[in-house]
């Protein structure tokens, strides 16, 4: 009988092992929302509500580059333009991983084509060009797409004689296109001298961090430059700095504050009041005319003359009738 | 919307790619690196007459990494603007290893600025591993430095011919470098930041410099294809070092074919057509389709005609 047949007995060892217990990592990776400074920890409805600063001890996070926009622009004043750019691949370049595969990520991650956008708005009810840069966006790294769409909203602000606001964030030119990318710093100085040929001004927020090819371009031209406090504002960052001179670096290395005092920025304005400021700005640079724009409308009558004569050029040159600066979108 | 559409890409690609030879690359990286090569004030030497080096921007400092200086070029005064580095241990040091200060870029200005007044075309030759990166160089910004250098260079009524001899290093490198014509000698380099910088920062190894390197084609033949500079000018066999009075004279002729056809243009277009050339550069998607690849057929010609 089946009861009989005494079974063998099967030994069974029950291996009981413990996962590793979770040690905490040297420097703990905070949750994107937990203050660096203080560790309080926000929802993210609280934190965008709070403009991205900290409640409690006025540590400033990042801001994304639509978020940016939410903060600074009128509502619904906003229309975007040179939407339609994305990087090509121009050097096939791969390092750890394809140019390609990054910029994919990049794009599902900020749901934009490229770290910088721009578009015209009216801003505390002053009309003006608005281009704002995401640091989530390779680093906010500046390529043809980022050098383009800076130009070309530079050179719609010219022809219509409205200021150019930029919100930089970027680590500098983007090396996965090297020599194209360096060239960017020229083409975005070349934009900003029309700007400045043209009367219009130009107001250039560099928020945290503001390094490398993009800080030593178009960035450090505008006619009025402010940042935030505690943000990064260098030319080379710490690290590099640290390992070329061996020196131990000043604790305020290249912070807002540090700029102010050395006479690099003309003011720290805390996140809150930015947009007061640059309505200000934009209201001193327009003579203390306070002159609401009609939602969608024409702000100014286009200046005369030189401006429209050097876009006519730039446009009738190879490449350069590639696209229209037909406003906003 | 376009009639001239770009040739496709993938043609640009395949060819950058079967050429993107490693260890050619690597060699031309030390190549353009080499002690031996001439230096600003080598080729000052050999291609000018009269020539009286100019110091100081005025404002309390001399940098030694950018000499300036104007001499007498085949019939016209010249001004010369360029990085100079050092040969022996001393000489580096006093150049700082041809990295320049802010006050530095605004000795440069300084000297465009007498050109433009004076009427002398400006040759600038660029060869530097980058600004240099320093605590005080930052607090004098080292950025704006950078940016209101190439500035000033847009607006020269002069002509402009920007030459890359060397190394052409980074942002310290392109603050000289926004001229009508730029020219980069045969084994010259020119990038973004160095194969070193790269990768350490992409491949978080510095050891990867060579791959780095490959990755990213700082040699003149790629930033001639991508339409960065406008000719790439021979060297002797063996490069600039094996005969500098010869590296010299060729340098020179591309100088003066440069500075003629940009004489014979008007003066109140240079500064549109200078500003229109660089507004060119990149390369992009826009729509899905290609914009900005370059056609070969431009060497030293004109910029297209206003319509």
């Amino acid at each position: 009988m089946a009861s009989q047949e005494e079974p063998e007995n099967i030994q069974v060892e029950v291996e009981r092992e413990e996962s590793p217990r979770e040690q905490p990592p040297a420097r703990a990776k905070l949750h994107p929302n937990t203050c660096p400074v203080c560790k309080s920890h926000y929802r993210e409805d609280e934190l965008r509500a709070a403009l991205r600063v900290c409640t409690v001890c006025g540590h400033h996070f990042p801001v994304g580059a639509e978020e940016r926009v939410e903060q600074l622009a009128d509502p619904g004043s906003f229309r975007g333009m040179a939407d339609d750019l994305r990087s090509a691949d121009p050097l096939a370049f791969t390092d750890l991983r394809p140019y390609t595969e990054r910029l994919s990520e990049a794009e599902v991650a900020t749901g934009l084509g490229d770290a910088l956008i721009a578009g015209t708005a009216t801003i505390a009810g002053m009309p003006c060009v608005l281009c704002t840069m995401d640091f989530a966006f390779m680093g906010g790294s500046m390529g043809s797409v980022v050098g383009e769409v800076f130009t070309r909203a530079s050179d719609v602000a010219a022809e219509r004689g409205i200021p150019l606001v930029s919100v930089t964030s970027s680590g500098g030119a983007r090396m996965q296109e090297n020599i194209l990318a360096l060239m960017q710093m020229a083409k975005t100085v070349c934009a900003v001298d029309l700007l400045q040929e043209s009367g219009v001004p130009y107001v250039s927020v560099v928020a945290h961090p503001t390094t490398g090819g993009v800080i030593a371009s178009f960035a450090a031209l505008g006619d009025f430059v402010v940042s935030e406090p505690g943000a990064l504002l260098s030319f080379a960052g710490p690290r590099v700095v640290q390992e070329t001179t061996r020196e131990t670096l000043p604790a305020d290395f290249g912070r807002a504050e540090s700029s102010l005092e050395h006479g690099l920025i003309d003011a720290v304005i805390a996140r809150p009041e930015l947009k007061g400021t640059l309505g200000q700005i934009l209201r001193l640079c327009a003579g203390g005319t306070l002159v609401p724009m009609e939602p969608g409308g024409d702000a100014v009558a286009p200046p005369p003359g030189i401006v429209q004569r050097v876009l006519r050029f730039l446009r009738s040159s190879p490449h350069g009738d590639a696209h229209t600066n037909g406003g906003p979108a | 919307m376009n009639s001239r559409l770009p040739t496709p890409f993938r043609g640009l690609r395949r060819r950058l790619a079967e050429r993107a030879a490693e260890s050619d690359i690597w060699d031309a990286v030390q190549l353009a690196r080499d002690d031996g090569r001439p230096y600003t004030l080598d080729y000052a030497e050999w291609l000018v007459d009269d020539w009286i080096e100019v110091h100081g921007d005025r404002a309390g400092t001399d940098d030694h990494a950018i000499v300036t200086g104007i001499g007498s070029f085949r019939g016209r005064t010249i001004a010369i603007v360029g990085h100079q580095k050092g040969r022996d241990l001393k000489e580096r040091a006093y150049r700082n290893f041809g990295m320049a200060q802010p006050q530095g870029y605004a000795k440069a200005r300084r000297v465009f600025a007498l050109a433009d007044r004076l009427g002398f075309p400006v040759v600038t030759m660029i060869d530097t591993p980058g600004a240099y990166p320093g605590v005080e160089a930052e607090q004098a910004g080292q950025a704006a430095a950078i940016a209101q250098s190439m500035l000033a260079m847009t607006r020269l009524r002069v002509p402009t011919v920007a030459c890359v001899i060397g190394e052409g290093g980074s942002g310290g490198a392109l603050a000289i470098g926004v001229a009508d014509r730029v020219l980069m000698l045969e084994h010259s380099i020119y990038s973004v930041i160095s194969p070193e910088g790269c990768a350490s920062i992409l491949w978080r190894d510095v050891n990867q410099r060579r791959k780095a390197a490959a990755a990213f084609k700082p040699t003149a033949r790629f930033s001639y294809e991508l339409g960065v500079v406008d000719t790439v000018v021979g060297e002797p066999s063996g490069g600039a070092h094996k005969d500098h009075e010869r590296a010299a004279r060729m340098l020179g002729d591309a100088i003066g074919v440069a500075l003629d056809s940009i004489e014979a243009e008007p003066v109140e277009q240079r500064r549109a057509a200078r500003r229109a050339k660089f507004r060119r550069m990149g390369v992009w998607l826009e729509d899905g389709v290609v914009v900005g690849e370059k056609e070969h057929d431009h060497e030293l010609a004109a910029p297209a005609p206003a319509e």
